[in-house]
């Protein structure tokens, strides 16, 4: 049971960041939301990696049958990590126009394409 | 490097020639700026010669399995892995070398078009290089074998285009549809990433064939079911089909012409990876009928929703955006059909084959119409400056070839012979008849309200007497002239020739979607 619990946290962590963007409206708070949801695909992605009492998967120097963690979900987890940088980057510099423009960040009141 | 080295790693070559040139292009707006529209030309030309030349030898050869990092680019099972897939595999089949084909042609025809439409603008660095991004995301997209890999290409993809909608900030409007489509992209993205990884933890592997192999064995488990949840709702949110299609007016009718053109190329490579899921990776361990079901009824929802949302607007790009939802639905109508009847091999050959050539003709056509609709409504807003319909008028006087062009488009969406929107159409009314006979009088009564649509459109941009506030227009540019030419001919040709298009490239192309122990052999071997 334990051993499951970073699955629950992930999990949490995914229900938390979809809520914060149904319920928010300051675009920033949105954004913080979709890092949450971010993370917890990332840290469920490691978690299914991990093996108890595992090493980190280098072979030179290790010992005989030595028990790895899995390397290619790290992997995937850092792939990740970079391209949610280049997004959230991307979203807040669309956001700094957004104020520079509106002088708001509420998205109630940034609403000029409709229909 | 001999002549056959670099034939043998033509779909490496796919992707390195537009992210080269896509990095560079800065570098040469930098130093060499006379040489810039050149130097992107060269690039969008050598990757249509490669993606072309892949597309040829996978039409004649067969499926071209590619594995990245080998010496043998073709061993793609290792000798010392015990039978796994370890690399990244290209897998291009026929229906991967179809969208390679479209990609590659929308792309210089865009291309050709970007180069006087962007002429006036600023930052053409930044437009270039995320263009050719754009370009080079789609491409992996399609081609690649490899979940994860896709997933990748889809946020390359994602990102080049929010950053190209919101290019032309335009008081912020712009900024918004751009924002909209990031976030809408990294959401479904991740949800797509989530996917994965729940097939991941039960198969240990990401190539699409290998996990198809196993899934096969296993039969289909409750986290795969969840996973497929996640595809289906962040792919066909990401095509644009009802009900998840309302950044898609928003980004189409935001972005500049020419990305939109492209844009409707990218959302395609999306529907793509949904059929190949659908049909590649979970195939026949499904209830298909179900799915088939499901993705009729998206189909449906998106042909009539994306049809009368048309009818209210002002804006000729909005406009022709609901239109682009509208005909999403007729490719998931012929591809559902299709996937509803997979597992009965009688009734597959008797019209479940016949749909999904239409559904798959459709997305060709739909990419060369609407492009070419896409870059008309450009060309009005470049020499005019408006793009609403109450106020623009007469302008058949000034722009003859535009107004052809338009015309061209406009006949070919509606489903009027003989352009090709009428070829893919009629296939998918007459096989989806003998499915199930509503279904095809629906899609004919979408048809027509597309046809008044237009021909309202038509009325109120190119009829009437010539507007004094247009008096100045003049004909759009030569180089846009010709991207939009090239494009019509395509229109007309796949119209007057359906039977040849159909027999050298649709056919394989549904064959090979329907065909999942082919695209599992290809990889695995064997088979």
């Amino acid at each position: 049971m334990i051993g499951n619990a970073p699955f629950f946290v992930a999990m949490l962590l995914i229900i938390i960041g979809i809520t914060g963007m149904l319920t928010r409206y300051n675009l920033v708070r949105i954004i913080i939301s979709l890092t949450i949801l971010e993370s917890g695909v990332n840290l469920f992605l490691v978690s299914l990696g991990y093996r108890e009492g595992g090493i980190a998967p280098i072979f030179t120097g290790s010992p005989d049958g030595a028990l790895m963690v899995m390397p290619t979900v790290q992997a995937m987890t850092l792939t990740n990590i970079v391209i949610g940088l280049a997004t959230t980057a991307l979203l807040l510099s669309f956001i700094m126009v957004l104020h520079r423009r509106y002088g708001t960040c509420d998205i109630r009141e940034i609403r000029r394409l409709r229909g | 490097m001999t002549g056959m080295d670099l034939f043998a790693n033509l779909p490496g070559l796919l992707l390195a020639v537009p992210l080269i040139f896509a990095f560079a292009t800065p570098l040469i707006g930098r130093y060499l700026p006379r040489a810039r529209d050149g130097w992107v030309l060269l690039g969008m030309v050598l990757t249509t010669v490669i993606g072309l030349l892949i597309a040829s030898a996978v039409f004649t050869g067969g499926t071209v399995a590619y594995t990245f990092g080998v010496p043998d680019p073709s061993v793609t099972v290792p000798p010392d892995s015990g039978g796994i897939p370890v690399r990244i595999i290209f897998n291009i089949d026929a229906m991967s070398a179809f969208m390679v084909v479209i990609a590659v042609v929308t792309g210089l025809c865009v291309m050709l078009y970007s180069l006087s439409a962007a002429s006036r603008s600023s930052g053409k660095d930044g437009y270039y290089t995320l263009f050719l991004l754009l370009v080079a995301g789609v491409l992996g997209m399609v081609c690649t074998g490899d979940l994860f890999n896709f997933f990748v290409f889809l946020e390359i993809a994602s990102l080049a285009g929010a950053a190209l909608v919101a290019f032309r900030v335009d008081k912020g409007i712009a900024i918004e549809a751009g924002l909209k489509y990031a976030m809408l992209s990294t959401i479904g993205g991740l949800f797509f990433l989530l996917g994965v990884a729940l097939l991941f933890g039960q198969y240990n592997t990401l190539n699409i064939a290998f996990l198809a192999e196993r899934m096969g064995t296993t039969g289909l488990t409750t986290p795969d079911a969840v996973a497929l949840v996640l595809f289906v709702t962040a792919l066909a949110m990401k095509c644009g089909a009802v009900p998840m299609h309302f950044w898609a007016p928003d980004a189409y009718a935001m972005a500049p012409a020419a990305v939109t053109a492209f844009l409707v190329v990218s959302s395609q490579a999306s529907l793509y990876a949904l059929f190949r899921i659908c049909f590649s990776l979970y195939g026949q361990t499904l209830n298909t009928v179900l799915l088939g079901w499901f993705i009729i009824i998206l189909g449906l929802l998106s042909m009539f929703i994306g049809v009368t949302m048309a009818i209210l607007q002002k804006d000729v790009k909005r406009l022709m955006a609901y239109h682009a939802v509208s005909q999403t639905g007729y490719m998931l109508l012929g591809v559902g059909v299709g996937l509803a009847v997979l597992s009965s091999p009688l009734l597959l050959s008797n019209f479940g084959m016949m749909a999904m050539e239409g559904g798959i003709f459709h997305i060709m056509n739909h990419a060369f119409y609407k492009g070419l609709l896409f870059l008309t409504a450009g060309v009005i807003f470049y020499r005019c400056g408006t793009r609403n319909l109450n106020d623009l008028g007469g302008l058949g006087h000034s722009m003859k070839w535009t107004m052809l062009f338009f015309i061209i488009g406009a006949l070919a969406i509606a489903g009027i012979p003989p352009f090709n929107g009428f070829a893919s159409k009629l296939m998918i009314y007459e096989s989806v008849f003998s499915f199930n006979p509503l279904l095809s009088i629906i899609a004919m009564v979408v048809s027509i309200l597309t046809l008044a649509s237009f021909v309202k459109v038509f009325h109120s941009i190119f009829m009437g007497p010539k507007r004094p506030e247009f008096a100045d227009v003049t004909e759009a540019p030569l180089p846009m002239l010709f991207g939009m030419g090239v494009l019509s001919i395509l229109v007309i040709l796949f119209g007057i020739f359906p039977e040849q298009v159909v027999e050298v490239m649709v056919a394989p192309a549904a064959s090979a979607l329907a065909d999942q122990a082919g695209y599992i052999g290809s990889v695995m071997g064997g088979a």
